[in-house]
């Protein structure tokens, strides 16, 4: 293979440059350790580094080949104090920068130097625990599989560690997973013990020794890999964090050929698709509640949610298995409580929430965070731990007028290592929380206002116009036919006081008083009468009225017809009782004009309604 | 006196205020009732043709409106394409995309898809107060309440445009009674404001749907009945005249109806009575300046002379339309004229399961008690006639022909019939409500005499009113009848002696009264328990996604998204997928792949093709399928969970449409004994074919005896292999399978030259191999 051919010219060029070397450190022991179980090959070093030479060192340098250097995603160096027992935890990881390879260096190197918190003098020693993290460094071999195959890769690395300082001892185990071994180079003191193949120890190695090996061996672990992941953290100051994640899958491991048959697949899954993948799992934070999963075309219906105090566990499955090489792409969201990441300090508010993935041993090419601020936020400053790209952008959402400002992070090559907190610190005025509400409520306030003023406003455009003449004669004349039905009702309520004299006569006898209600009946009846010429008048006049003025003029004669009536009848009741005749004999002449009372009465109650619809 | 005079504008303000708030109610209630497909699925566009007109939705709020008018789809088709602006009504997309672009520009972040999902709902809300506005003008307040309930919640209507449901009928039905409603105002007021913004509201209804064509026969045939009738009026005039002209014009506007507004046999009757009105206006108006016996004169010479004139012109006409082979109307709209039409020249058409004639239980089904109530409408529509009143009889009576050709056309019936339920149920309420009222205050009535002051007496009936309103409010929102009768009265000119008499007449004896109005209550509450269940049930499944309910819980089948997410993700941009036309448009908008043929149907050649290749065998099928560049076949398949409308049992379809194309394909081949069957009795031919072939491969080793749970039969041929195609992918439940087809063999002529090709690529691979393999 091309890489071998190319490893085996190096180790020629190494040995053939034997230059003076920078300065005179000695790695007394190196114990590597790579983790080959997933797709995120994990290489922990612990170099025991001793300053054999008389100049104080304050930095140790850190060579990678450059075909794993392009693969390196993530890189921390801690001091191992502790003796024995080493706490990585314990010491911050030390500062680190990428250098220029010295002169005297191979070509196709990446130096790393790590700066020491002090200077080693001479004889001095220190433990230094280095976690290199690799991804896509593992090639699948073959490269294209059928479904029924397993998947195998190929792993190439150095059995000697490569290293300016000459070694002293050094030795190194690879964790496999619980699968077949296909083949591994086989070099002296090469041993195999169960998944763990131990290479070494070697003893006293010179500077960039180099010992080409390759393990070829079967892994089924999901391959996901995000091609691209962009998370929207949205924070309201109503008390929600909203989280948005945009998914683009693919099985990064080897590539799926021929055939799917969804008949051997179900029969024997893990035979029949052993590379597949087809659950992925989340962990989200406590307290995480409104959760999601759909992609472009709906809710997809395949997943679990597990929750307790300490976390919040989502399965996701994907529509369709993954098979090598296969895409997808789908969007996971959820709300988290603000008051567990939104803190605040010295007047600053900053929000402190993890940066990666939740999803376990998810590879991400492209992470993209974008940390949405209130509408309003000012003095924005991110802190991430790592160096990531930063950007600023504006996002306009729910009746917004300057747009939120958006802290967009992009950081290539994650790992689940990266899934440290970050913190955005701003500035954020309580107040402005309600400028939302009051622009809603003021907009149905001039809503409202704008139609009380229109419903009042006369808004036609010409005021000579026939429609609007007309408009306005018929508010006339539907006022003055208001006018007549009032006086006609005031008509009515008079002659029931007609009514109750001559009730109250039957009871009492009192003739006077019966006589003298007439005469105030009477004169208010003319009155009335008189009254009711001068709209009539104005109805007769009015052309818009030509379509009523025949049921006005009816009820105006049906209430004189009535009056004259009452009028008789009153008369004749009061003679009756004058003249004392009896209860009989007066109902018996009253009859008649009884009859056509009511008769009459009902009619002008029947129009009355009518004229009082229009 | 006063107190009176304040009491009933009061009571005017309240009538109001409450109509107002019912109508908001009805809205609501017109809205809320159409979410349970969101409520009991999820927020997603439903069936086949909403994904056309989402991702037609989609374009425009992306590109804008002058790339959609020149949009050339080249997703669909394939080779030919289609030319999007001109072949679709954009009503529809308008109205979302318009709407989703003032949300935008508000700032509130709404996806194209939320807005399109709920502009059914939101449209139907308006729907039901445009039946408000246009029952009242038919029948006053009260029917127009009424009416507008029952049209919020009519499943006919419910079964269109539940949320998700986003197609033209949604916003067409409300444009439909929007314009109706605008004639009747027209025709009631005669101004010609109103003229005007019943030509507007025309035109919307062109943009957003076929069935326009309706309107533009319906309201012509509503003139000529006027005018037979001798209901002339210069109101009918301003009411028909101004809509022709404008309508016309403004329907040329619409591109894909544009020169079909003057030159289809459609518009034609509107063009008629167009010439018509303007004659019997003319008449009279020399009636009006003539003496009678001059006009006699006038007419006798007129008429002779006249009607050469037209008798020659009519000739012309029916020869230049007669001339046409299907005398200038489109398929359509014959298999409307002539319910055996489709069957017989068109299988496409007849093959689409809305095109067929309804059965007597979906009556029931789409407008429940609705059809009791509408004979009952019709005869209240009758005393008295109006030229208003009409147009509704005319408009029932057309609909429900139309409704018993095709079985999509009961969305046009069912606004007639809430119309109509509306003016019975208003009236009914009004005639036992009165009968009560005149009967309980009776009592006191008859001795007002006693009771003292006439004020008081004035007012006992209005409570009585208002009590009856409000209980009827509780009880079935049909309040208003006092209104309603007032003003049914009003347009009654008859001398009140007559009516009085009348009114006594029609009052009924109390108990009959108030049992009628419990029943009448029940039937309603009847109406209401089965729209609820028609629209929680029946009528919300989305269709993509299946649900079935088994001892264990529910069970979710989401195999067509599994599929089109597969396919828009695994397979390259360009590639073509051939499926039959039912998921065109759901492949073209879910999985964004070009396709053969979609739910368009213009080209019955094209849809042929795919048919024939489905239906021949294997060899054969990859020659067409090769020729129009199809990479992957997708057939759906039920047999396996028992999803009965799947393409085997669609088949015989393929086969007809494929065999009205290309003779070889013959229907007999499929049929044993005239009998549709796939298990082993079935023809060869059947077996051999490409669709029973894609469709149970390797169908026989779920089971081992390749039991089919739709036909419910064991299949006839169990093993056999592809040789043409390859399965990549069956969704979970098998009821989506995609096929590949295999890249063509290298050609066998000259011996030397086949090994020769064949050796090269060998070596070279082996090459690749020793060089690649580091051991």
């Amino acid at each position: 293979m091309k890489l071998n051919l190319f490893s085996f010219l190096f180790t020629f060029t190494i040995l053939s440059s034997h230059v003076l070397s920078i300065s005179d450190l000695i790695l007394t022991k190196v114990d590597r350790r790579i983790d080959l179980s997933t797709q995120i090959v994990r290489t922990t070093t612990t170099l025991k580094v001793e300053n054999a030479g008389s100049d104080i060192v304050s930095e140790i340098l850190l060579p990678f080949p450059e075909n794993h250097a392009i693969h390196l995603a993530y890189l921390s160096a801690t001091l191992n104090e502790g003796r024995g027992k080493a706490k990585p935890s314990s010491g911050a990881g030390l500062p680190y920068d990428e250098v220029v390879s010295p002169k005297d260096f191979p070509n196709s190197l990446k130096v790393y130097s790590v700066t020491l918190p002090k200077g080693l003098g001479k004889g001095d020693s220190l433990t230094l625990d280095v976690l290199a993290v690799f991804t896509h460094i593992l090639q699948p071999f073959p490269e294209k599989i059928t479904q029924a195959d397993i998947q195998l890769l190929l792993f190439q690395e150095t059995a000697h560690y490569l290293t300016p300082y000459p070694v002293k001892v050094q030795s190194l185990v690879v964790k496999l997973p619980d699968a077949r071994i296909e083949s591994y180079t086989k070099l002296e003191k090469t041993k195999l013990q169960g998944s763990e193949l131990k290479y070494g120890p070697y003893e006293n190695l010179p500077r960039f020794s180099y010992l080409p090996m390759v393990i070829h061996f079967e892994n089924n672990q999901p391959f996901a890999v995000a091609k691209e992941l962009v998370r929207e953290i949205e924070i309201s100051h109503w008390g929600n964090v909203q989280i948005t994640e945009h998914y683009n899958l693919v099985h990064g491991g080897a590539q799926s050929k021929g055939e799917f048959s969804r008949l051997d697949y179900q029969a024997r899954p893990y035979v029949r698709g052993a590379s597949a993948f087809r659950r992925l799992v989340a962990k989200l934070p406590p307290r995480a509640h409104s959760v999601y999963y759909r992609d472009e075309i709906g809710n997809i219906s395949t997943s679990n949610l597990w929750g307790d105090s300490k976390k919040t566990e989502l399965e996701i499955e994907p529509r369709y298995p993954i098979f090598g090489g296969w895409k997808t792409a789908f969007t996971i969201g959820y709300g988290l409580p603000l008051q567990d990441f939104l803190f605040g300090i010295d007047g600053k508010r900053f929000l402190n929430i993890s940066f990666g993935s939740p999803i376990n041993e998810l590879v991400i090419d492209t992470l993209i965070v974008k940390v949405v601020l209130p509408e309003g936020s000012k003095d924005i400053s991110p802190s991430v731990p790592f160096p990531v790209k930063q950007s600023h952008e504006t996002k306009f959402s729910h009746l917004d007028i300057a747009g939120r400002p958006v802290v967009v992070l992009e950081k290539n090559n994650a790992v689940p290592e990266h899934n440290e907190h970050f913190q955005v610190y701003y500035k954020f005025n309580r107040l402005s929380m309600l400028r939302e509400p009051l622009m809603l409520i003021f907009g149905f306030f001039f809503l409202f206002v704008a139609s009380i003023v229109y419903m009042h406003a006369d808004l036609s455009i010409s005021k000579t116009s026939a429609s609007y003449l007309a408009k306005i004669q018929w508010e006339e004349v539907q006022a003055t036919i208001r006018q007549v039905h009032t006086i006609i009702s005031r008509c009515l309520t008079t002659h029931d006081k007609l009514e109750a004299s001559l009730r109250d006569l039957s009871r009492t006898g009192d003739i006077q008083g019966c006589k003298a209600t007439r005469k105030s009946v009477d004169s208010s009846l003319k009155e009335l009468t008189k009254e009711l010429k001068s709209p009539v008048a104005f109805l007769q006049s009015s052309p818009q009225a030509a379509q009523i003025l025949p049921k006005v003029e009816e009820v105006i004669a049906k209430e004189r017809d009535l009056q004259e009536r009452l009028m008789a009848k009153h008369s004749t009741v009061v003679d009756c009782y004058e003249k004392k005749l009896g209860g009989r004999e007066i109902e018996n002449r009253v009859a008649s004009h009884q009859q056509k009372i009511t008769a009459l009465r009902q009619e002008i109650d029947d129009l009355m309604d009518l004229i009082d619809e229009i | 006196m006063a107190v009176t005079d304040a009491q009933t504008s009061l009571r005017h303000a309240f009538g109001n205020v409450l109509a107002f708030f019912i109508l908001i109610l009805i809205g609501v209630l017109a809205f809320s009732i159409r979410l349970f497909s969101v409520i009991k699925y999820e927020s997603v566009i439903h069936e086949f043709d909403p994904y056309f007109n989402y991702r037609v939705t989609q374009f425009l709020t992306k590109n804008g409106i002058y790339d959609f008018w020149n949009w050339f789809d080249d997703r669909t088709w394939y080779p030919l394409g289609r030319v999007i602006g001109g072949t679709v009504y954009p009503g529809l997309t308008l109205t979302a995309g318009t709407l989703w672009w003032i949300l935008n520009s508000l700032n509130i972040p709404l996806s194209v898809e939320t807005v399109c999902v709920f502009t059914a709902p939101i449209f139907s809300a308006f729907a039901s107060w445009a039946t408000y506005l246009l029952t009242k003008e038919v029948k006053g307040t009260g029917a127009g309440l009424t009416a507008a309930v029952l049209l919020a919640m009519v499943p006919s209507y419910i079964s269109r445009s539940v949320a998700g449901s986003y197609d033209n009928e949604a916003v067409a039905i409300f444009a439909l009674i929007f314009t109706f409603y605008l004639y009747i105002k027209t025709l009631n007021t005669g101004s010609l404001f109103y003229a005007t913004l019943n030509s507007i509201a025309y035109f919307y209804m062109v943009c957003s749907w076929g069935g326009y064509t309706f309107i533009i026969n319906l309201i012509p045939m509503h003139a000529l009945l006027c005018i037979v009738t001798g209901r002339y009026s210069s109101r009918l005039y301003i009411a028909y005249a101004p809509l022709i002209v404008l309508g016309t014009l403004l329907a040329a506007l619409v591109p894909v109806v544009g020169f079909n507004a003057v030159m289809t046999s459609e518009h034609f009757a509107s063009f008629l009575v167009f010439i018509l009105i303007h004659v019997v206006a003319l008449v009279y108006y020399i009636k009006g300046i003539l003496s009678p016996k001059m006009f006699k004169v006038a007419v006798a010479l007129v008429v002779s002379g006249g009607l050469a004139v037209c008798f020659a012109m009519i000739a012309v006409l029916v020869a230049m339309v007669a001339s046409s082979p299907t005398m200038g109307w489109s398929g359509r709209s014959l298999s409307l004229l002539d319910p055996t039409y489709a069957s017989k020249y068109i299988p496409i058409i007849a093959s689409v399961s809305e095109h067929q004639p309804p059965t007597w239980p979906s009556y029931f089904m789409d407008i429940n008690v609705l059809a009791f109530l509408v004979p009952a409408g019709i005869i209240a529509c009758f005393s008295p006639l109006s030229d208003a009143s009409s147009f509704v009889i005319l408009y029932i009576v057309t609909s429900v022909y139309f409704s018993g050709v095709m079985v999509r056309l009961m969305l046009v019936l069912a606004p007639a019939a809430c119309i109509l339920s509306g003016i019975a149920l208003s009236q009914a309420f009004d005639v036992f409500t009165r009968s009560i009222k005149l009967q309980l205050p009776s009592l006191s009535v008859d001795s007002p005499v006693d009771a003292g002051d006439a004020s008081s007496e004035s007012v006992v009936p209005d409570d009585t009113v208002k009590t009856d309103k409000t209980e009827d409010t509780q009880k079935e929102r049909t309040s208003k009848k006092s209104r309603s009768r007032k003003s049914s009265s009003e347009s009654v000119e008859k001398p009140p002696s007559k009516l009085q008499i009348k009114k006594r007449l029609s009052v009924l004896p109390l108990e009959t009264s108030i049992i009628a109005i419990v029943l009448l209550v029940f039937l309603g509450a009847f109406y209401v328990v089965h729209s609820v269940w028609a629209a929680a049930e029946a009528y919300s499944a989305p269709s993509i996604v299946l649900t079935s309910h088994s001892h264990d819980g529910l069970h979710v089948f989401d195999d067509f998204r599994e599929a089109y997410a597969w396919l828009s993700h695994n397979t390259e941009v360009d590639d073509k997928v051939a499926s039959w036309w039912d998921y065109g448009y759901q492949t073209t908008a879910m999985a964004n792949r070009t396709v053969i043929v979609d739910n368009n149907t213009w080209n019955n050649t094209h849809i042929a093709t795919v048919g024939t290749a489905m239906s021949s065998p294997e060899k054969a099928a990859w020659e067409i399928f090769h020729s129009l560049d199809v990479k992957y076949v997708l057939v759906v398949f039920g047999g396996l969970v028992g999803y009965p409308s799947d393409d085997i049992n669609k088949f015989l379809w393929m086969v007809r449409i494929g065999g009205g194309v290309f003779p070889h394909i013959k229907e007999p081949d499929y049929l044993r004994d005239g009998q549709y069957r796939i298990d082993n009795m079935a023809t060869p031919t059947m077996l051999n074919c490409l669709m029973y072939k894609l469709s149970y491969y390797r169908f026989v080793e779920t089971d081992g005896k390749a039991f089919d749970r739709v036909r419910r039969t064991e299949i006839g041929k169990k093993y056999f292999k592809l040789t043409h195609f390859e399965e990549v992918f069956t969704t979970h439940h098998w009821m989506v399978r995609i096929y590949k087809l295999k890249p063509p063999k290298n050609r066998i002529r000259g011996k030397t030259k086949k090994s020769k090709s064949k050796a090269n690529p060998k070596t070279v691979s082996k090459r690749k191999e020793l060089k690649r393999n580091p051991f």
